[in-house]
C-alpha cells in the first residue's frame, strides 16, 4: 500500500468516525441551543439506541429476517431504536429538567448528572455488564479503488448519517416547526408573545437530538460489532469536544466540529503514536477555544443592537 | 366606567417583580379601533403593564378583559391567539433569523396563506426598506430597519390590538416621525387598536385619541390627548415647556 492509497484510506475512515461523532454532536448543540443545558445524560440515549438496535436486530435475524429483507430489517432497525429514544429523551426532560426550567443553571446540570447515571445502571442492570454482540449483518465486502477499501458497511452508515444532517438542515430551516425551534432557540420571550407554545418546541427538540444520538449508536455497534451499557462514555467526551469546537448551540457547527474531531483522531492515529490521539483532540479544542472562545461557527457576541 | 365598545379593560392591575411593586392598581379601558398611549418617565411602569397585558409577568391582582375576556390568567401565547400581538422593549428581532423569516414567524399562528401574502405585501408596502432587507439575517439590520420588523412582524399576525413598546426609542428625529406617521397609517388602514407606551409625549400625544399618563406604577391622569396637550402638569414635567 503506497502512501497515497494510505492517506486516502484514513481520510474514509476519518469522515466515517467523524459522521458519527456529528451525529451525537447534534444531540448536544441542539438542547443547548434550546434550553442553555449540557445534557449529560445524551450518551446514554445514545447507548440505549444501541441497545434497542441489537435487540430488535438479533430478533429479526432469529426470524431470518435479515437475508431476505435487508432494506427493511435497516429500516425497522433504526425506526424502532430512533422512536424508543426520541420517547427517552421527551422523558427525561420532563422528570428531569423541565421542572428545573426556571431554577439554577447548576441545579439543571446536577439533575442532568443524576439523570445520566441513572440511565447508565438501568442499562447495566437490564443489560448485563458484559459486552454484548451485534449481528454482523454486513459482512466484510466492499468497494476498493486507488488502493483503498470501504465496506458496505461504512457506506451505508455514511450515507444514512448524511441523509439525517440534511434532513435536520431541511426540517429547521424549511418547516413551520422547525423554524419555531430556532424562534424559541433564539428568544423565548418573544416566541411566546408570537403565539409559540415553546413546552413544545424544546419537547420537540429532545426528541430529535437523542434520535440522532440513538442513530449514532446503531451505527457504532453495526460497525464495532458490539455494545456495552457504559460505551456512552467515550463517544459523549468526543462528541461534546466536537460540539463545543464547532461552537455550541450551531448545527452546522456540530457537524463540522464531528468531521474535524474525527479527522484529527484518525490521523494522528494512523501517523503518529496512537496512544496519544485522544490528548491530541483535546488540545485542538483547547487551542481553538484560546482563540474563537465561542467555537469556530458558535455565535460571539450578542447581535442585537440598540 | 363602563365603557361598551372597551377591547380592552384593565381594572386594579397589581404586579410585583419580585419584592417590588412595580404596578399599584392600574385600571384603563381602551376603546375599539383608537390609538390609546402611555407616557411616563422611565422605569414608572409602562414597559411592565404591557408585559402584564400580554401575561409575561402575572398580575398578582386585578382584572384585565380583552373584548370582555379575562386574560388576566392566561399564557403569552394564548393571549397571541386571541388576537393581541407586540412590539416588546428592546424589539426582540430573532438575530439569527432572516427578515423574511422573523415577519413570517409573526403570522405563526395563521393558517391562510393567501391572506398571510397579503399582510406581507402590506408590511412592505409600509417599510418598503425591509422588501430590499428580505434575506438579510435579523442582528445584522440597523436600529432603525429591527424596529420597522419588528412593528411588521406583529402586524403579521393581523391583530385586533398592538402593542408598541417605545417605537421612538434610539432612532434619529427624522426616523421617529417616519414611524409615527406610519403608526397613524396601520390604524387608518386596518382599523386594528392600537396601545402606545413611549417617552417621547409630544409625538405619542400627537397621534393618539386618549392619553394616559404614568408615575411611580400608577395612572395619575387620563384623558383625551388634546386636552393632556394643553395640560399645566404634562407640559410641565413631559412636554419640557
Amino acid at each position: 500500500m503506497d502512501l497515497s492509497s494510505f492517506l486516502l484510506q484514513q481520510i474514509i475512515n476519518a469522515v466515517f468516525l467523524g459522521s458519527i461523532y456529528s451525529l451525537i454532536a447534534l444531540g448536544y448543540t441542539m438542547v443547548y441551543g434550546i434550553i442553555e443545558l449540557i445534557n449529560f445524560a445524551h450518551g446514554e440515549l445514545f447507548t440505549a439506541g444501541a441497545f434497542i438496535g441489537v435487540i430488535v436486530l438479533t430478533a429479526l435475524q432469529q426470524m431470518g429476517f435479515v437475508e431476505t429483507h435487508f432494506v427493511l430489517t435497516m429500516i425497522i432497525v433504526f425506526v424502532m431504536s430512533m422512536s424508543y429514544v426520541a420517547v427517552l429523551g421527551v422523558a427525561v426532560e420532563h422528570v428531569a429538567y423541565k421542572p428545573l426550567r426556571t431554577s439554577s443553571r447548576l441545579s439543571a446540570l446536577l439533575s442532568a448528572l443524576g439523570m445520566s447515571i441513572f440511565l447508565s445502571n438501568g442499562m447495566m442492570l437490564s443489560q448485563g455488564v458484559s459486552d454484548r454482540a451485534y449481528p454482523q449483518v454486513f459482512g466484510i465486502e466492499g468497494i476498493e479503488f486507488m488502493g483503498a477499501r470501504i465496506t458496505n458497511g461504512q457506506i451505508f452508515i455514511i450515507i444514512l448519517a448524511v441523509a439525517l444532517m440534511v434532513g435536520l438542515q431541511l426540517f429547521v430551516h424549511r418547516t413551520r416547526l422547525g423554524k419555531a425551534m430556532r424562534a424559541t432557540a433564539q428568544n423565548k420571550t418573544m416566541a411566546r408573545i408570537l403565539g409559540i407554545d415553546i413546552d413544545q418546541t424544546i419537547r420537540i427538540t429532545f426528541m430529535i437530538g437523542p434520535a440522532l444520538g440513538a442513530a449514532a449508536g446503531v451505527m457504532v455497534g453495526l460497525h464495532y460489532g458490539a455494545v456495552r451499557f457504559d460505551m456512552g462514555f467515550i463517544f459523549m467526551i468526543k462528541a461534546f469536544a466536537a460540539a463545543i469546537l464547532g461552537g455550541i448551540g450551531s448545527i452546522p457547527g456540530a457537524m463540522l466540529g464531528g468531521l474535524i474531531i474525527g479527522t484529527i483522531e484518525v490521523m494522528w492515529a494512523a501517523f503518529l503514536p496512537s496512544a496519544w490521539k485522544d490528548v491530541t483532540t483535546f488540545t485542538v479544542l483547547i487551542m481553538v477555544l484560546y482563540f474563537k472562545p465561542s467555537g469556530l461557527l458558535g455565535e460571539g457576541t450578542t447581535e442585537v443592537r440598540v | 366606567m363602563t365603557n361598551p365598545q372597551a377591547i380592552l379593560k384593565l381594572t386594579d392591575v397589581h404586579t410585583y417583580y419580585g419584592n417590588i411593586h412595580a404596578l399599584k392598581g392600574i385600571s384603563c379601558s381602551i376603546s375599539k379601533g383608537e390609538i390609546a398611549c402611555l407616557i411616563g418617565a422611565n422605569g414608572a411602569g409602562k414597559s411592565t403593564t404591557l408585559m402584564t397585558i400580554f401575561g409575561v409577568q402575572r398580575a398578582s391582582q386585578g382584572k384585565i378583559l380583552f373584548n370582555g375576556k379575562p386574560i388576566q390568567d392566561l399564557k403569552p401565547e394564548k393571549v397571541a391567539a386571541l388576537g393581541v400581538s407586540q412590539t416588546p422593549e428592546g424589539r426582540q428581532i430573532f438575530p439569527r433569523m432572516s427578515t423574511y423569516e422573523n415577519l413570517e414567524m409573526g403570522a405563526f399562528l395563521r393558517r391562510d396563506k393567501g391572506e398571510v401574502q397579503k399582510d406581507l405585501e402590506w408590511v412592505f408596502s409600509l417599510f418598503p426598506v425591509l422588501k430590499d432587507r428580505m434575506g438579510q439575517l435579523g442582528g445584522t439590520l440597523s436600529g432603525g430597519e429591527q424596529q420597522m420588523l419588528a412593528i411588521g412582524r406583529a402586524l403579521m399576525s393581523r391583530p385586533e390590538l398592538l402593542l408598541l413598546d417605545e417605537p421612538s426609542l434610539g432612532l434619529a428625529p427624522k426616523l421617529v416621525e417616519v414611524i409615527f406617521e406610519t403608526i397613524l397609517q396601520i390604524n387608518q388602514d386596518s382599523g386594528t387598536t392600537i396601545f402606545l407606551v413611549e417617552q417621547n409625549a409630544n409625538m405619542a400625544l400627537g397621534i393618539s385619541d386618549t392619553g394616559y399618563v404614568m408615575e411611580t406604577g400608577k395612572i395619575v391622569l387620563a384623558d383625551k390627548s388634546s386636552v393632556l396637550l394643553e395640560s399645566e402638569q404634562v407640559k410641565k414635567a413631559y412636554l419640557g415647556e
